[in-house]
């Protein structure tokens, strides 16, 4: 539904994105997890097609973001950062104007604004000026006015900043329940939020995509182990046996074969702390065992986690200084 | 068209919603009512031919606070960005924009409406139709050009008093350089001439539709448009 492809960003000789590719399949979630400065809300603004980019190509549903931007625009329902809206409008105004430039029929307009304000629960304030809202509203109109239309792919960037607990709870529901009929793609620096809300994610650091997994497979790494890889000459039963009778070792993987040399590469999971290097080198040659490589793996996966934001609790105190 | 339409729309209902342009239009009513009332005391004339030449100045100083917030606005707020990521195109926007400023200068426009009225029911003998027609054409083409004008200035900055001076500079250039034609000699002088609204204002009021002075008006529209439709797109560039 989405293909990104290539995209890097220049802002004069400050590159943001370098060849960031990814895509995202129909009814996914998918989130964009990145510390503040990331990339992720200029990945946003080139798939909606606010700016182009530099180079390399995005689509969705097939339909380039810049060769054929309108009808891709149509696609898409977008909520930004800090959610800019006509302060001078009621809500119900201001929606049936989205629904209007969304090119939504007539007939089918005053429906599509009472579903979602249905949806968002805003329709207890939809005759209040938007300026007079909390941002907690303000927020929930931000996404009521992208549900517009039904569009087939949302773009949703950092859609709990500036809410309260209770509040950030029912916009994630609202989001998890977006999955299926709606392809999203949203936006976070606080990691908690892409375990419960998405089905997959991707990491950016410093404009470069570091990692596209599941949530669950990520915070096993963020456990804290560390990976190691090794490449082997030897049988694999018997090197893989060697491998994990090394105290800190927790798992072993086999990421290659179809060598014919007899030579495997082995990702091998440690407990955080204390250096497991030394331990299975002397393993491996212990064992009789050919040791052509051995290196650490994924760390820059770890430096990214160190500056996310872990601790749901003090999201709000960090956002007002950001 | 339905989002020309609708952006306009929005503009124009923004207005009526906002304090600033009942200040605007108070203080119009208020100049012009009295520009009205002593020129006509004065004269003793039911005719508003004078009054039109006035109204030429009060749109000087009008028109750029009527169109200073509204390019400036939507990019500081950041609503342009949902503006621009919506189906619309950039040349809907700047149009619809247009319209809706132009809808709300008609509105004030027509607030004047009731001092014809007043020569009518007391005009002895009745006044002149023409001149009257061709004077609100006039006064409305100038005002259609200083809109443009004023919504190009706001889409080159985020800050609407900036907007504003450089429309007011912008519009006092035009304005007085029929002055400079004076003292620059023949063949730049014509040109400054030309480019003076005041020198095709002037036949409006008179009564006369002068071709040249339509089409000066219109290009003036035009071209201010036209700028203002690259200036967004140059933004999408830059951004």
């Amino acid at each position: 539904m989405i293909d990104v492809q290539h995209l890097t960003k220049d802002y004069g000789a400050y590159r943001a994105l370098h060849d960031v590719t990814f895509r995202v399949e129909k009814g996914e979630v998918l989130g964009f997890l990145g510390p503040n400065g990331a990339g992720k809300t200029t990945t946003m603004r080139i798939l909606t097609g606010y700016m182009p980019a530099s180079s390399g190509t995005a689509k969705i549903a097939g339909y380039d973001v810049f060769t054929q931007s309108v009808e891709a625009r149509r696609r898409v329902g977008y909520m930004p950062e800090n959610v800019p809206l006509y302060g001078e409008m009621t809500v119900r105004g201001y929606l049936d104007f989205m629904a209007k430039i969304k090119n939504i029929p007539r007939a089918e307009r005053k429906i599509q604004v009472e579903r979602v304000m249905e949806s968002t629960r805003t329709t207890e304030r939809s005759n209040q000026l938007i300026e007079k809202l909390s941002k907690g509203f303000r927020q929930r109109v931000g996404l009521a006015q992208a549900l517009l239309g039904n569009p087939d792919v949302l773009v949703l960037d950092e859609p709990t900043v500036g809410l309260d607990p209770k509040q950030i709870i029912e916009v994630r529901n609202l989001i998890r329940g977006l999955g299926g009929d709606h392809t999203v793609i949203l936006s976070t620096h606080i990691l908690p939020e892409v375990s419960v809300t998405c089905s997959r994610v991707v990491i950016i650091n410093d404009g470069r995509v570091v990692a596209v997994d599941t949530p669950d497979n990520l915070t096993r790494r963020l456990r804290g182990s560390e990976a190691i890889q090794l490449e082997v000459r030897g049988p694999r039963a018997a090197v893989t046996a060697r491998l994990q009778s090394v105290p800190s070792v927790t798992a072993v993987t086999i990421a290659s074969d179809g060598r014919s040399d007899g030579v495997t590469t082995y990702n091998v999971a440690c407990e955080l702390g204390g250096d497991a290097r030394e331990l299975l080198a002397a393993a491996v040659v212990g064992g009789g065992f050919g040791l052509l490589e051995l290196r650490q793996a994924g760390m820059s996966l770890e430096d990214v986690f160190l500056k996310l934001t872990t601790d749901e609790t003090d999201t709000g105190s960090g956002e007002v200084a950001a | 068209m339905t989002n020309v339409v609708a952006v306009a729309e929005r503009e124009l209902k923004s207005y009526f919603v906002s304090p600033v342009a009942y200040v605007i239009t108070a203080l119009f009513l208020l100049i012009s009512g009295f520009l009205f009332s002593v020129i006509l005391l004065q004269s003793n004339e039911a005719t508003l031919r004078y009054l039109f030449s006035n109204l030429g100045v009060i749109w000087l100083f009008i028109t750029p606070a009527l169109t200073m917030r509204l390019l400036a606005e939507e990019s500081r707020s950041g609503t342009i960005e949902l503006l621009l990521t919506n189906p619309v195109r950039d040349f809907e926007v700047v149009l619809g924009k247009y319209l809706g400023a132009l809808g709300f200068l008609l509105f004030m426009v027509a607030c004047t409406l009731y001092y014809p009225l007043l020569l009518f029911i007391f005009g002895e003998p009745d006044p002149d139709v023409g001149p009257m027609l061709t004077g609100y054409l006039g006064v409305i083409l100038q005002g259609a050009a200083f809109l443009a004008i004023g919504l190009l200035a706001s889409s080159l900055t985020q800050n609407q008093i900036v907007a504003a001076v450089l429309t007011f500079a912008i519009l006092l250039i035009l304005w007085l350089s029929e002055s400079v034609a004076n003292f620059v000699g023949r063949p730049m002088g014509d040109v400054t001439r030309y480019l003076s609204t005041t020198s095709h204002f002037q036949d409006f009021s008179r009564g006369v539709i002068d071709t040249t002075h339509v089409v000066y008006f219109l290009s003036i529209v035009a071209a201010a448009l036209f700028l203002t439709l690259l200036s967004l797109q140059a933004r999408r560039w830059r951004a």
